[in-house]
């Protein structure tokens, strides 16, 4: 029992000294004084010198892949642009609720200059906030009405995340090739299995991508899909993906913020493609790769606006080229041979624009080949189609808002639709 | 190893009743309980942050009373609680175990945004206004009384009842928030009418929670008088203490405990539209927040005076707030407030332990120190 205890004070003094260790920086010092020193440093971005102020608002906390993804870009951001603890604010755990209008209006309280806000859900919530700060911007990532909603200090932001994912197909469908040369099953039992949050176009157009990346290496491919209704929720994720496993799976990819599906994949030896950050330390025998938008480069240029009185995009849409959209380092032994190749060349010619991931002659919908899409891309109650997304052979995704927009369910593809 | 015989042993103390303390000695513990809850939450956050604690407790006063926005706030969240607390304090003073005042909210909310959705545009808004009240209203009243006549006619335990109910409350807005979800595929309501503000409580003076917080002072007062001096609130005393007193005196024991529950139902409800209508806006799962709950602790600690709980209730949204402001002043998670306020509850209510008994350390006799 004493044991036990010791050991108890020990990791706690650990996480005591740990936490005091970050911590100690910037508290010793008021913030100006500490201000004024780093005034020597110098550097190009330099702003510790403005008092500018920074809000960040999280739907969890850094347990949650999507969030960590967030806040370590801001981390970044704080760090590339010399910014003190007291000019960045976080406020976690933030739900899609009530909470999170009256999380923004504090942060307003507090003195922040812009303030973001990091899930869907929040976006009606930071539009009040817009509404009435309208001395303050407000930005918002995933969200679909900063274009239309005629507010100039609400903005929205994204990146062509379906690039990344197409990549991560490739690597996917790679493995599969693998798999089905080692013998460990035919070419058309080859389906992989994918858990998505909600039935709604960002996950759509995230695993639609994710396919098509797969099948432009292995053809014979098929998808089973399975929502959780939920960003957020362990133990269904892994139930989703144990389940996708029982029902004949090979690899199984994910659109949720846990830890779930990837270990659910490490228990049962399964590859899995990641998102939001590399799982391959904690599942080295399965983890393959994973996609992830880093928010960094908005972050810069969000809080560099603001310092220097420019305005702020409505609507801004990362890519590959700005450094939006990143592929993690491939883990190499359990990718197969010459995914590398593979992958580097598909990524010259998707920022060449020699190839588009939604290339209508690379899918069919209910056995045809689309012609024409009236996507709904200017948010209204009815969710009225309103522009034509398909031209010069393919689906313009992310390009008329930054928010995806692609939503149908391709053939290849097993999803529940909703009624 | 053998056991001691524990015969001659006797316990180093043991507890006993007071007679009432004197005033002042009561208000003097409770001070004592506050500063020693202040204290060790300032040890904590001080071990796990190595921050000023003085820093700690401006910051926590600031995020209360920082700015006017703050106040107003602070002073609408209070207004909430309180208004909830007052639901729950008839049922409890009647010793109706009633720990459904957080699904008897739910519901009221659930109604109210019924009501702004699927009605919001198509009636004027007096009429809009008036449906909801009287929406809310019945479904709060609904969800108290329905544990009540059970408990009434079949003896069944309201505790479990009230407690179930609640999990029925919540799992309908969850399927209600899927149902009327905005965006469509998020699961989530977003906020109602936002661009025609139907149903929204209107501004007094320019302040959007003033009416609200006017709407609540008025049931305080309508409550403390009702349990004060209407015969209703002395047959709730009556019952409360004895059943069987109340059924010799000739009460009609069960249309009071059905009466009472409809009544903290009622309020409940309109705990449900203040929330929807005049400050959220919205109906998420976590809109009643677990107010339902903390209500019945400012309750008990106001010994069921309506007056006291303005008090008790403030004191809890303040350490709440102030909690939340340390979180993200110091960039701690928000988990820091909620072991901050478990902290500081703990000595709350751990202090009405001091208040209502002593300890009496047992004085050693010769053959206990003989023994050692």
């Amino acid at each position: 029992m004493k044991k036990w205890i010791a050991v108890l004070l020990s990791v706690a003094m650990l996480f005591a000294f740990a936490a005091c260790s970050e911590q100690t920086q910037p508290t010793d010092d008021e913030g100006t004084s500490a201000n004024a020193e780093n005034l020597t440093d110098g550097a190009a971005e330099d702003l510790s010198n403005s008092d500018i102020k920074v809000g960040f608002i999280f739907l969890h906390d850094e347990n949650s892949t999507y969030d960590k993804n967030f806040i370590d870009a801001a981390r970044a951001a704080q760090a590339a642009l010399n910014l003190s603890d007291e000019q960045v604010l976080f406020k976690t755990n933030i739900p899609e609720g009530q909470e999170c209008y009256e999380a923004a209006a504090e942060l307003v309280d507090e003195g922040c200059d812009v303030v973001f806000a990091d899930s869907f859900g929040h976006e009606s919530y930071m539009i009040q906030a817009a509404t009435e700060f309208p001395e303050v911007q407000f930005c918002h990532a995933t969200g679909t009405r900063a274009h239309t909603e005629g507010l100039s200090n609400y903005h929205n932001a994204f990146a062509s995340i379906y690039e990344g994912r197409y990549l991560a197909g490739i690597v996917a469908g790679m493995k599969l090739n693998e798999m089905i040369e080692a013998g460990e099953f035919t070419a058309e039992e080859a389906k992989m299995g994918y858990v998505g949050a909600f039935p709604y176009a960002e996950v759509i157009s995230g695993y639609t991508s994710f396919y098509l990346g797969a099948k432009s290496v292995c053809p014979t491919v098929t998808m089973t899909v399975k929502y959780t209704s939920s960003w957020f929720d362990e133990a269904l994720e892994k139930e989703a993906a144990n389940a996708l496993i029982q029902e004949g799976c090979k690899l199984i990819s994910q659109h949720a913020d846990s830890m779930g599906a990837p270990t659910a994949c490490e228990t049962a030896g399964v590859p899995n493609v990641s998102y939001n950050g590399s799982t391959a330390s904690a599942c080295p025998n399965t983890a393959l790769v994973s996609s992830r938008v880093n928010w960094e480069p908005y972050f810069e240029y969000m809080i560099n606006c603001v310092a220097k009185g420019e305005a702020i995009d409505a609507d801004w849409c990362g890519s590959l080229q700005s450094g939006s959209v990143e592929l993690s380092e491939l883990n190499e032994g359990v990718v197969a041979e010459g995914t590398a190749e593979a992958v580097a060349e598909a990524k010259a010619k998707l920022e060449a624009g020699e190839l588009h991931v939604f290339d209508t002659s690379t899918f069919t919908v209910d056995g045809e080949t689309l012609t024409s899409y009236m996507a709904d891309v200017d948010t209204d109650d009815a969710y009225t189609p309103d522009t034509e997304a398909i031209s010069d052979g393919y689906f313009h995704e992310s390009e008329y808002r930054s928010a995806p927009y692609f939503d149908i369910i391709i053939d290849g593809i097993d999803a529940p639709v909703e009624e | 190893m053998p056991n001691p015989t524990p015969a001659k042993r006797e316990p180093l103390f043991h507890i006993v009743k007071r007679d009432a303390l004197p005033l002042w000695k009561s208000i003097l513990v409770r001070v004592v309980a506050i500063l020693l809850a202040l204290l060790v939450s300032a040890i904590v956050v001080v071990f796990v942050t190595d921050l000023n604690p003085l820093d700690v407790y401006k910051s926590m006063f600031d995020g209360a009373f920082g700015t006017s926005r703050k106040i107003w706030s602070t002073l609408q969240n209070t207004a909430i609680l309180l208004c909830i607390s007052l639901a729950v304090t008839p049922a409890f003073k009647m010793r109706f175990w009633n720990i459904g005042a957080e699904g008897q909210v739910m519901v009221g909310c659930l109604g109210t945004a019924a009501c702004m959705i699927l009605i919001g545009d198509k009636v004027p808004s007096p009429v809009l206004m008036l449906i909801m009240v009287v929406v809310s209203i019945a479904c709060g009243t609904l969800w108290g009384v329905l544990p009540a006549i059970f408990k009434a006619y079949w003896n069944t335990n309201e505790t479990l009842f009230t407690l179930m109910m609640n999990y029925v409350a919540i799992q309908l807005v969850s399927f209600f928030c899927t149902v009327w979800e905005n965006p469509k595929g998020s699961a989530t309501i977003g906020m109602i009418n936002m661009s025609s503000k139907a149903g929204w409580f209107p501004s007094l003076f320019g302040q959007k929670y003033l009416l609200n917080i006017l709407i609540v002072l008025v049931l305080t007062v309508g409550m403390y008088i009702y349990l004060k001096y209407n015969k209703h609130g002395y047959e709730i005393a009556v019952v409360g203490e004895s059943q069987n007193t109340a059924r010799y005196v000739g009460m009609n024991v069960k249309k009071i405990i059905i009466r009472t529950m409809a009544l903290s139902g009622a309020i409940c409800g309109v705990a449900g539209l203040l929330l929807v209508a005049g400050t959220d806006h919205t109906l998420t799962t976590s809109s009643a927040g677990g107010m339902g709950f903390t209500a019945i602790m400012v309750s008990w600690l106001a010994k069921f005076n309506p007056l006291l709980m303005i008090l008790t209730s403030f004191l809890i949204v303040f350490l709440e707030r102030g909690a939340g402001e340390i979180a993200t002043d110091f960039r701690l998670n928000e988990s820091i407030a909620d072991i901050l306020t478990g902290i500081i509850l703990f000595f709350i209510i751990g202090c009405e332990f001091f208040v209502n008994y002593q300890i009496v350390f047992t004085k050693k006799r010769k053959e206990a120190a003989a023994d050692a």
